[in-house]
């Protein structure tokens, strides 16, 4: 099978997928204890708005047809109406987007820089001082709300020693770099126990490998063994790690944003839950899942781009 | 407490004698495990102990001493803005949060073992609509899905542990298949399958036992997933309510004061991170001591 097949049959993988992402947001609606309508709209529940918002989800129809009509307006790019701005979803979340994604990758890029040289110091001396104490102060970080740390970095980088600014976006390039520093950090921080784990362990892996006796036999010296021979072979199954727990990554930038005052869809998402804005969370829901499904694919097809002993059978 | 259990007596899987023993004389050289063991053991100790470590009451306001600093009218860590003490909130929290922590891994450990090895077991169709929902559940960000669903259901302790199970059990699901689609072509499986016993049978007296060490060590990062969840939960108002304590409002309510009160967010968080090593240290341990040569 041919590169281009194997991405058409991954990309047709999506659909049963995508479609069930559909119906678990739709369904969202239908958890809700008591008259969706009534329940949504809490005080504000007039018979007239609650009357409204019934025709608007098609509360009143079949479920069947309900999910027919969530789909149609899906594909038209209607998410609906938020109740608390008054405007529409879908444009509160393409206005909120980009900050997230920023967020997403800076987080990515700065877990990979700090897990590569601590995996790289683990594996040159397997069981040394080293090598322990890499596979055990991360694991601090397993167990680390993002939401503590990233309060605890606000006030001592941040408020303390004014290195970073504590809250926003930042204007330009290097403003978001500058401003958006320490919220991917805290993400980072939850991504690194896992990441430095599997390189450590797929380059112990690699430097069992015959060439890398060879090499060493040829006289290579061992940085340049460790960075050139093994650390390349051992970052694809990283790559994979990485895509496997994008899903934990971008949950982590969730509360993160919150924390930090970003304008993305997390702390749009956070703040419909105080303002009980319903459909502003199903739609930023729905967005999360499609986004991971996303990553993920992108993550096969980095996977199959990275390395060229992977056959299209998968 | 089913965590320590848990650890004490992993699973009743079939070894032979010597390779038994040998487990039993090893289990304690396990640095990872025995440092995680004394650090859970001490955790809990000062959370159901509280009674013998604070003779204050967790929720008793005292309006005359609010924002104590630490040490000032006795409070061992101050008080917080409605003068109830830190140090008790701090114990009596850690209750709340480890109960439900642990309670909250055992339903999507039955849930996802019972359809992973249902999936695992029969294959075709079954599998695909088991892997199939697993595929749509992880699209979702477990914590997204998780406030997602808390929010829908209602505030309270009832609607953590639906939404929890509700995420959870894709985890165990594809452990459990995994190992029970390649231990159901062992001979064991055929001898018993020869033998014409029922499906369920095998499925519960001859392979769980051998496959459910690894959801077990998966249990141990889970019970550190599920505190992170509902402490963050906490945060945002949608977990354990006021006046109960736990670690995560408090994080909250003292991040007002942590320019001058550090202590009311710092050592809940420390408490929730060294409460996190531990497990994350029993289940290396564990997985060490499980799987000898995977290290």
């Amino acid at each position: 099978m041919g590169r281009m097949s194997f991405v058409f049959r991954r990309l047709a993988l999506l659909v049963p997928t995508a479609v069930g992402v559909t119906i678990i947001t739709f369904f969202m609606v239908h958890l809700i204890p008591g008259n969706p309508a009534v329940t949504i709209l809490g005080e504000h529940a007039t018979p007239s708005a609650v009357a409204a918002l019934d025709r608007q989800w098609g509360l009143d129809k079949p479920l069947a047809d309900q999910y027919w009509l969530f789909i149609d307006r899906l594909f038209h790019g209607n998410l609906g109406q938020s109740l608390y701005y008054g405007t529409s979803v879908s444009s509160l979340v393409t206005s909120r987007l980009p900050a997230t994604l920023w967020l997403l990758c800076y987080s990515a890029v700065l877990a990979v820089v700090i897990s590569v040289p601590l995996a790289t110091l683990a594996a040159s001396r397997k069981d040394a001082v080293r090598d322990h104490v890499v596979r055990v102060v991360p694991m601090l970080g397993l167990g680390m709300p993002a939401f503590w740390l990233g309060l605890i970095l606000q006030t001592w980088l941040g408020t303390r020693l004014r290195l970073f600014p504590v809250t926003g976006y930042g204007q330009d390039f290097l403003g978001h770099l500058h401003t958006m520093f320490l919220p991917s950090l805290t993400v980072a921080v939850a991504l690194c126990p896992v990441l430095i784990r599997s390189l450590r362990a797929s380059m112990l892996g690699v430097l069992g490998a015959e060439f890398v006796t060879t090499a060493r036999a040829k006289g290579v010296p061992a940085q340049r063994l460790l960075v050139r021979h093994v650390l390349r072979n051992a970052i694809i199954p990283a790559v994979t790690v990485l895509g496997i727990n994008i899903g934990y990554l971008i949950g982590g930038t969730l509360i993160v944003e919150q924390v930090f005052a970003i304008p993305g869809i997390g702390s749009l998402m956070i703040g419909g839950i105080f303002d009980r804005d319903f459909p502003v969370i199903q739609a930023v829901a729905l967005v999360y899942g499609v986004l991971v499904v996303l990553v993920n694919l992108l993550t096969d097809v980095a996977y199959v781009a990275l390395d060229p002993r992977v056959r299209f059978d998968a | 407490m089913s965590a320590v259990s848990a650890t004490q007596a992993p699973a009743p899987v079939p070894v032979p004698a010597a390779r038994a023993r040998r487990r039993r004389a090893r289990w304690y050289r396990q640095p990872t495990l025995l440092v995680g063991l004394t650090l859970l053991a001490v955790i809990l100790f000062m959370c159901y102990g509280a009674p013998l470590l604070t003779s204050f009451n967790p929720d008793t306001q005292n309006l005359e001493e609010p924002l104590a600093r630490i040490g000032q009218y006795g409070h061992l860590l101050g008080t917080d803005q409605e003068g109830r003490d830190t140090w008790a909130r701090l114990l009596y929290g850690g209750q709340v949060d480890l109960r439900v922590a642990v309670i909250a891994v055992l339903f999507p450990f039955v849930l996802g073992t019972i359809l992973g090895s249902l999936a695992g077991y029969f294959g075709s169709w079954v599998d695909v609509i088991v892997m199939r929902l697993i595929d749509i559940v992880v699209a979702f960000p477990f914590f997204v899905l998780v406030i997602a669903l808390v929010f829908v259901l209602g505030t309270g302790e009832k609607s953590i542990y639906i939404a929890i199970t509700a995420v959870g059990w894709v985890s165990y699901a594809r452990i459990t298949r995994g190992e029970i689609t390649v231990a159901k072509r062992q001979e064991y499986v055929l001898a018993a399958q020869s033998g014409g016993l029922s499906s369920l049978r095998i499925i519960g007296r001859h392979l769980l036992p051998n496959v459910i060490t690894q959801s077990i060590v998966y249990a141990m990062s889970d019970i550190v997933q599920n505190m992170l969840a509902i402490v963050t939960l906490s945060y945002l108002g949608l977990g354990i309510q006021p006046p109960t304590p736990d670690w995560g409002t408090m994080i909250s309510a003292g991040q007002n004061f942590l320019t001058t009160q550090w202590q009311l967010t710092t050592i809940p968080g420390l408490a929730v991170v060294l409460t996190g090593l531990s497990l994350s240290l029993i289940g290396d341990g564990l997985a060490d001591l499980l799987r000898p040569g995977t290290s």
